[in-house]
């Protein structure tokens, strides 16, 4: 699909994987919505865009709020337009440090689903409608091989996953013929906070950049419709 | 601010929510179910509807005094002031002719509307001085910001509780320009309008800032709808021509898409033409129409501003008995009832 001029919501756009997505948006020509919690890491990264000849504005929001879909939506139509592309890229590990399901407490778990499952159905529930009235739209689900193999400790990230995958099967059914498409991208273990998080003890020189997987998003962006 | 969770759903169609249908050229009423919908059009027909979404256009704060009161939101205008109506202390609980003036205001005066938003009177109109133009004193994105925060939609007496800004979205809603919902729309369910298109059916869109339906001053509400900013693609532009040279339908998804097409129609020569544009036109009984060819919409009351439209489409006595006809049959009124298709 054509990115020069699409409007495109990032969610999690102040670090990690966001933000390197967004950097690499920023020569696109695409408008882009930045989303996150931390608004100072948020307005830099946006002046960065800003700095490569990109388009970007700070929208603070945590997806895991009920409000935060209207609000996110809203700004962006009236900030860049119609979305045409929102990347589900905010995310949630659950409990920190990773514990085995008997030790995950209710509100940990439950994060991890409000994050990783809750936040992206109601955000997409705002902004399919002008997608498939436009034909046109790509919703990228940001996943992990968590989503499909059962590593211990790792249950309330993995279950919301899961989820989150199955969430974007059954939008890609019932949205069938619209021209609206979900993906589902697998980044690979990357050198981020939420790795270190998860794994401290792992080497981050076996890890890679965040902005492999950025580059490889926007390929596949790019590749749409063709 | 917090939310009950039953606030934040999309607005709820309920499962018979029901559909009238009036045919003008056969001169029949004839009762339907929304979702016979799609069966009601023809192959060729087009939809058009309103793609903008509500606002959060309800805001609390404060006068020069420290005076309570409230700001609805009536438009932003091309060069970013914004067009409001101001009340005195209250809320929507208060029908709005029954609540108290605003304090006095003329150019300059500052209003307080929360603690990271102010905006300054630019313009105080002539018809009424609740009537006036702002200039947010923010930058656009942190306006729009304290907007969304603290903004809620606006809403009427006549509901038993407070609105939420995800039940007055259409399915499609994208730029935030009406002042309040676009209601006609809420019925196009994504499944619904899918239907339509496998039929043979097109849908294009516009977007039209729909403004405030009352605002507690004779003089103001006798002079609504006031001028509307309106915005046409041109692929509607070449939609509409498609349909008319094929003998298709145009069908209007809401008295807001009447305007919007028969405003821009009459201010050059009869023909659409695409982008932005402003029309103050008011569509009565004598409208002749030049481009809508039906209309869906709510059920509206004789005593409504609506009405008067929809009259436009139905010939008397046909308006007297759509009248009757939906009293007699219980359809419910207002933005979240039943509907009405007028075509023939």
């Amino acid at each position: 699909m054509e990115l020069r001029g699409a409007a495109v919501i990032v969610t999690g756009a102040s670090r990690g994987l966001g933000a390197a997505l967004a950097r690499e948006l920023a020569t696109t020509g695409a408008r882009q919505v930045l989303v996150a919690r931390d608004s100072q890491a948020l307005e830099q990264v946006a002046e960065d865009v800003r700095r490569r000849g990109g388009e970007a504005h700070p929208v603070v929001a945590d997806v895991a709020q009920p409000e935060a879909a209207g609000r996110i939506a809203g700004m962006a139509g009236a900030l860049v337009g119609p979305p045409a592309v929102l990347v589900h890229n905010a995310g949630s590990l659950g409990p920190v440090p990773l514990r085995p399901l008997a030790d995950t407490g209710d509100a940990a778990f439950e994060e991890a689903m409000a994050t990783n499952v809750v936040g992206p159905f109601r955000l997409t529930r705002a902004v399919v409608g002008t997608m498939a009235l436009r034909g046109q739209g790509a919703v990228v689900l940001i996943s992990s091989d968590a989503a499909t193999t059962a590593y211990p400790g790792w249950g309330a990230y993995g279950v919301s996953k899961a989820a989150l995958e199955h969430l974007g099967r059954i939008w890609q059914e019932e949205l069938a013929g619209t021209g609206v498409r979900f993906l589902t991208v697998d980044p690979g273990e990357m050198d981020t906070r939420m790795h270190r998080d998860a794994a401290p003890e792992a080497d981050p020189t076996s890890l890679l950049p965040p902005e492999t997987a950025a580059v490889r998003v926007v390929q596949l962006l790019r590749e749409l419709g063709q | 601010m917090k939310l009950a969770a039953a606030e934040l759903s999309p607005a709820p169609v309920r499962a018979a929510e029901r559909l009238l249908h009036v045919d003008p050229r056969a001169g029949t009423l004839t009762d339907h179910l929304l979702e016979e919908l799609p069966a009601l059009l023809r192959t060729g027909d087009l939809l058009v509807v309103n793609d903008a979404a509500t606002l959060p256009a309800s805001l609390v704060g404060t006068g020069p005094a420290g005076e309570p009161l409230e700001v609805r939101l009536a438009g932003e205008e091309p060069d970013g002031s914004w067009r409001a109506v101001l009340f005195g202390p209250g809320d929507w609980r208060t029908p709005t002719e029954s609540r108290p003036p605003p304090p006095l205001v003329e150019l300059g005066t500052a209003l307080r509307l929360g603690p990271d938003l102010g905006a300054v009177v630019s313009r105080v109109s002539g018809l009424s001085p609740r009537l006036v133009w702002l200039r947010f004193q923010e930058p656009r994105e942190q306006a729009w910001s304290a907007l969304y925060a603290r903004g809620r939609p606006v809403q009427y007496a006549y509901e038993t509780f407070p609105l939420s800004l995800d039940r007055v979205q259409t399915p499609y809603a994208a730029r935030p320009w009406a002042s309040e919902m676009p209601s006609a729309g809420r019925a196009l369910r994504l499944p619904l309008l899918a239907r339509a298109r496998s039929r043979g059916v097109e849908i294009a869109w516009l977007t039209h800032a729909a403004g405030l339906s009352s605002t507690g001053d004779a003089v103001l509400d006798a002079a609504l709808p006031l001028p509307e900013r309106y915005e046409i693609p041109a692929a509607t532009v070449a939609a509409v021509a498609g349909a008319h040279a094929r003998g298709g339908r145009v069908v209007a998804v809401g008295t807001t898409v009447v305007r919007a097409l028969e405003g821009c129609a009459r201010d050059h020569g009869g023909d659409l033409v695409s982008g932005p544009g402003v029309t103050d036109l008011r569509i009565g009984r004598d409208h002749v129409r030049r481009v809508v060819g039906g209309l869906l919409s709510g059920i509206h009351a004789r005593d409504s501003s609506h009405y008067e439209l929809l009259a436009a489409f139905l010939p008397s006595p046909l308006d007297l008995l759509y009248t009757l006809h939906a009293a007699a049959g219980g359809y419910r009124g207002h933005e979240f009832g039943d509907s009405t298709l007028i075509l023939g």
